[in-house]
């Protein structure tokens, strides 16, 4: 089970995240949506503590962190956390100097201390899963945006973590490219992979999310099941939000 | 044969000798021990904390600000005031790698910066721990950054170790003095050891050039989508 509790994020003076809670099924996709500066980034970052809370917890399955203003918390705790998930970036973040089949398996050999061929044969399955396989030896630079997004979720699953953290998967690519992520990441949804993602992409939401999740201003204004926010939202501000994202897409 | 190429010629072994003995190992081990320093102050100066970061950036001050010459004599004429005695290649030694450590600390910090930030995020997002990270992530893809600068630095390593002339190593350049005290014929013997520097500073520059398409086997920076 992955859930937050009382959420708290400032940046300086600007608070991000004022108190967000949240449980994230397992088995399911959990989209969050919300405009740009509604804290969904910083509310995902906060899952694996790339950002760490001013206060508020964070649990995944048996490992809870719990945050106080002031309070330190330990390197492990946050080690152990993180270890649980995996996360794939809005511009792919592959590492150049490494082939896609050595990005994948990268953590299984510097984390986990897997033996090379090991690690190797499970890189090989997930870019299969994926469809990479034929690029398994190329470079990143050498590989198109989806390509190499399609990597970095390999990369992220690779350890196989409890659940995979989408920050805005397909935002940097054109929808020909975006339509092969989707795809992948429509596949794992079936696969039952637990996720969380941030999006605009409304396509992308409403292909493969089981739940949604609507912020405004570092504030969860809706949740609910897909099809009920999406159809018969109940906040005004939802209502408004999804009437733009479907103005701008008409064939939904 | 003319007098001067017999000249050229007789000296020959004895430039190259010093050369080898003396200008070689002062400046391999200066670079090697210098990036030592270097790499030591520039993570210092970019991850520690305030007060650490504050002495090595006044090391970096004083070292960059003073003329090096200035710095090997007080090293070998100045510290035996304070009892303190070295002899001129360990004096030398000492001298270069303090440079050195300053100059290559302000190249490693910044290609240290130039890997973008998302790259450490990757690494930690797939559970690595800082050194890590470090290791495994950032100093591969600074290394590439790093090299052009960094033979920069190197070759005129080599040249400036003629300062330690002045400080009686028996290097090229004071090798070359001597014979020139015997002989009277400074126009030919200067060129000559011209000429040795040049060779050496090209056999290095043609050696970045094979370390550089090492690194390049993976193509260009992926940019950043924004």
């Amino acid at each position: 089970m992955i859930a937050l509790e009382d959420i708290h994020k400032s940046f300086h003076d600007l608070e991000v995240l004022r108190g967000v809670s949240l449980v994230v099924p397992e088995g399911g996709v959990t989209a969050l949506i919300g405009a740009s500066g509604s804290g969904k980034s910083t509310l995902l970052r906060c899952v694996n503590l790339l950002e760490i809370p001013q206060s508020g917890q964070v649990r995944i399955d048996d490992a809870t962190v719990r945050f106080t203003p002031g309070g330190k918390v330990s390197r492990d705790a946050v080690l152990t956390l993180r270890r649980k998930t995996g996360m794939v970036f809005q511009n792919f973040q592959l590492f150049p100097h490494l082939t896609a089949l050595e990005n994948v398996m990268e953590g299984l050999l510097t984390v986990l201390k897997w033996p090379r061929e090991r690690a190797r044969t499970r890189a090989l399955e997930l870019l299969d899963k994926v469809g990479m396989t034929a690029k398994a030896d190329a470079w990143p630079a050498n590989l198109s945006g989806g390509q190499q997004q399609r990597v970095a979720i390999a990369r992220a699953l690779a350890p196989a973590p409890k659940v995979l953290l989408c920050d805005e998967p397909t935002s940097a690519l054109d929808p020909q490219l975006a339509a092969e992520v989707v795809e992948v990441l429509a596949q794992l949804a079936r696969d039952g992979t637990t996720m969380l993602m941030a999006t605009h992409d409304l396509r992308l939401a409403a292909t493969i999310a089981s739940n949604v999740v609507y912020l405004d201003g570092g504030e969860i204004v809706e949740a609910g099941p897909a099809g009920q926010v999406f159809t018969a939202p109940t906040d005004a501000r939802t209502r408004r939000f999804i009437s733009t994202l479907t103005a701008a897409t008409p064939a939904l | 044969m003319p007098p001067w190429l017999s000249l050229m010629i007789e000296s020959l072994p004895s430039l190259l000798w010093a050369c080898l003995l003396f200008t070689v190992p002062l400046t391999l081990l200066s670079f090697v021990l210098g990036l030592a320093v270097g790499f030591i102050t520039a993570i210092v100066r970019l991850f520690a904390p305030r007060p650490f970061a504050a002495i090595f950036r006044f090391y970096v001050w004083i070292i960059r600000g003073t003329p090096l010459l200035v710095q090997l004599f007080l090293i070998f004429y100045g510290l035996p005031s304070l009892g303190i005695v070295l002899d001129a290649f360990p004096a030398a030694l000492i001298g270069f790698t303090l440079n050195v450590g300053a100059y290559t600390s302000e190249i490693i910090r910044a290609v240290l910066l130039s890997v973008p930030k998302g790259q450490w995020e990757a690494a930690y997002s797939i559970g690595m721990t800082w050194p890590q990270a470090m290791r495994r992530t950032i100093l591969p893809q600074a290394t590439r950054t790093a090299v052009p600068p960094l033979s920069n630095t190197f070759i005129s390593l080599v040249k400036d170790t003629s300062l330690a002339a002045a400080i009686t190593v028996p290097e090229l350049f004071r090798a070359g003095q001597r014979i020139v005290a015997t002989s009277y014929e400074p126009l030919i013997l200067y060129v000559e050891v011209a000429l040795i520097y040049l060779v050496v500073s090209s056999i290095l520059s043609s050696l970045q050039v094979q370390v550089e398409k090492r690194f390049s086997r993976y193509g260009g920076y992926i940019e950043a989508a924004s």
